[in-house]
Order: structure tokens, then sequence, then C-alpha cells
């Protein structure tokens, strides 16, 4: 990494602990305002993790999953769209070792996730990045990133909301409640409890959308994970979307990308970069240590 | 009660946290080229996107065969990003696309899925 520039927040940990108590009144409204902002954004995907936990807790005791069986892999697995094919997979009579690949395949975006998050992360204890490595699901890292993005800095708690509260308790609840339950409920598909899991992979993509690489990115991403997903299977298809819609998405000149990320202090003014790393002369717009409107409730 | 399926998860989860984990545990994986920071900076969108779209454009039969599918899932997932990009609001998007699905079937406009 480069040097980092000193007027700029370091990355918000020492010893492993958030550093609150050295940032400015700005940064820590900023910071404020972002948390408040992320919880608010949590509570939606809390919305989404209750449906659709709920929906996989009934789809797992549909396809004769014991209520035990169901909990455990929300447990330790946390992956729904991987427990949702799995599902399928051992409903449709797939030999195991086909659904391990099929999983590996259906999570190895995660890998991509686990790489952008190590250098906002690397100051947090080994022990609690093994941890964070666990809840690191699509909802974790999309609210994780923007919000760090939006201070400029690492705010190891804002990890925790966006992983713990949005996501791990209200899946896992939901599941328990959707595998004891959910028999009792005639055809959730009614109330459209289906849709909230894509509405909510698309709603975050919006949140991540700050210019026009991140929008080329994403138009690109989904109409390849289409093709691929009708030929290959969806799988295949969201890997596919995920691994070719950045490399186009980079293909947009730096000059014409557009970039508008929220920026919350001079830090986060560094388009897409850790706080220090990659500064660009020039890059840092004039309003730059304005907390962006948008980042208040 | 069964466990039988306790084992697969197991499996599952080992095919699942080494691809979460690597890149935070693995030091010096964060002093990544500027290109490669920058090229992860876009898997969120492509991802997130992907994800989205492949769950309401793409059905699977019983065989497992993929196939093209249009239905109110479009407008309710179009209807939730304007909203989102619009209001800033995933909840509210969220709301709104569900009430549009749930109408629309209840309604018989839609088709129920699968």
């Amino acid at each position: 990494m480069t040097e980092r520039p000193p007027d700029l927040t370091p990355s918000g940990h020492r010893n492993g602990e958030a550093t609150d108590g050295e940032a400015t009144d700005g940064d820590t409204a900023s910071l404020e305002a972002s948390r408040r902002r992320l919880l608010i954004e949590a509570l939606g995907i809390a919305v989404s993790a209750v449906g659709f936990g709920f929906v996989y807790g009934l789809s797992a005791r549909e396809a004769g999953f014991s209520p035990i069986e169901a909990v455990v892999m929300s447990l330790i697995v946390f992956a729904g769209a991987a427990q949702f094919a799995a599902v399928g997979y051992v409903a449709s009579g797939l030999a195991w070792p086909g659904v391990v690949l099929l999983t590996f395949l259906l999570n190895a975006r995660h890998l991509l996730y686990s790489a952008a998050l190590a250098p906002w992360l690397r100051d947090v204890p080994f022990w609690r990045r093994a941890v964070i490595a666990h809840l690191l699901t699509d909802e974790a890292f999309a609210l994780s990133i923007g919000h760090f993005r939006r201070v400029g800095r690492t705010d190891e708690r804002g990890y925790w909301i966006a992983a713990i509260a949005s996501t791990f308790i209200p899946w896992n609840l939901a599941t328990l409640a959707g595998a004891l339950l959910g028999a009792q409920i005639p055809d959730p598909a009614r109330f459209g409890i289906d849709i909230i899991f894509p509405a909510a992979m698309i709603g975050l993509a919006v949140g991540l959308v700050t210019g026009r690489r991140e929008l080329v990115a994403g138009i690109v991403g989904a109409g390849v994970g289409v093709v691929v997903a009708l030929l290959a299977g969806p799988s295949i298809g969201i890997v596919a979307g995920g691994v070719v819609g950045p490399a186009v998405g980079l293909l947009v000149p730096e000059v014409t990308a557009r970039e508008s990320a929220p920026l919350g202090t001079p830090a986060s003014a560094e388009r897409y970069s850790m706080p220090g790393t990659h500064l660009r002369s020039g890059a840092v717009p004039p309003d730059a240590s304005t907390p962006p409107d948008e980042g208040a409730p | 009660m069964s466990t039988e399926l306790v084992l697969l998860a197991v499996l599952m989860f080992a095919a699942t946290y080494p691809s979460r984990a690597v890149g935070l545990l693995t030091p010096g994986l964060d002093r990544l080229p500027k290109q490669a920071f920058d090229y992860l900076q876009l898997v969120g969108p492509a991802v997130l996107s992907a994800i989205a779209a492949v769950n309401v454009m793409v059905v699977t039969d019983e065989a497992g065969s993929p196939s093209f599918h249009v239905g109110v899932e479009w407008l309710a997932v179009l209807g939730c990003l304007a909203i989102t990009a619009w209001r800033k609001n995933l909840l509210l998007g969220l709301v709104v696309a569900v009430g549009l699905v749930a109408l629309a079937r209840a309604t018989g406009l839609a088709a129920m899925p699968g």
C-alpha cells in the first residue's frame, strides 16, 4: 500500500479495537449518521432474511429435511442461495459430491468479497476475522462495504450490525419458525414472500452503484448471468456474471467514470480506495469534507 | 428425528468457508495492485444484480433444465430498484415489490410460481 496522507483517519482500529476517540467531531458525526443509515438498511435486509429464511425452512421441510437438519444447515452453511439450491438438489436426488461442488461454485463469489473487505479489516485480530468470514454474506458485504466507504474508515461494529442484526439472527430464527410452523401456512408464495430475495439483492446493488463503472458492471453482470444461467444453470450464471461484469466495468475509462460515491470524509473521497491508498492528485472534489445529505436518515 | 443431512451441511460448510475466509485470513492478499482492487470493488454490483436477474428471469423445471421466465416478478424487482434509487429506502422498495406480487397473484393477473 502507498503512504497514508497525514490528514486522513487511519483504519479505525488499534489493537483490534475501534478508535472512535481519535476521530474528529465531524468524523464522529459522519460515523453516527452512517451507522443510523446502516441500521435502517439492516432492517430492510432483516425483513428479507425473515421472509427468505421462513420460506427456506418451509421448503426444507417439504423436501424431507428434519427441523434439526434445516436449522443446522442455516447455522453452519449460512448461505441462503446455496441452501435453497441444496434443498432442490436433495429433493431431486443429486448425489452429495454434486451438491458440495455446486455449493462451492455458487459461493465462490465470497472469495472476491473477502478479498475486497480484507484491507478494511486487516487490523482486526485473526480469530475475529475468522468469525467475520463465517458471517460474510451478500448482504453483510453490501451493507458493510457501503458503510465503510461512506465513513472512509473501518468500523468493525458496523460489520457486526450488518452481519448479525441484518441476517444471521433473523435468518436462523426464521428458518426455525419455517421448519416448525411453515407447514401450517398455506402457500406463502400467495403473499409474495419469494420476491423478497431478488428485490433485496437489486436494492443492495443500487446502493453500490456510485458511478458508471459500477453501473456497467451491474448491467453486464445481470446480462451475462442470465445468458450463462440459461446455458449452464443458475449457479454457474451467477458466478459468470460476477466475474465478467467487473471486468467489463473496468473498461470504462477512469476519467469518464463519473464517480459520485457518498463522501463523508476526505478519506472516503478516494474512489474505491482504502483510506490513504491510491490517492490521486485532484481526486478530491471541492465538497469532499461535507457530509452527504443522503447519509443522514 | 433425522440428522443424516447434518453431515451434508458440514460438507457444504467446508465448501463455503474457504471462499469466505481466504481473503480475510491470508496475509498480503489485501496488498493488491490498484487494478485488482478496482475490480474487486465492482464485484458487489455485478454479483448482486446477477443474483437478482437470474432469480427472476431463469426458472428450472423438475429435471433441472433452465428456461427464460417473464412475469410480474420483473415488475416487482424493477419497482424495488426504482424506489431504492429514488428514495434511498430499501425497506420501502421491498414492501412495494411484495405488495405488487401479492396483488397480482391474488387478482389472478400473475401465476403462482412453480
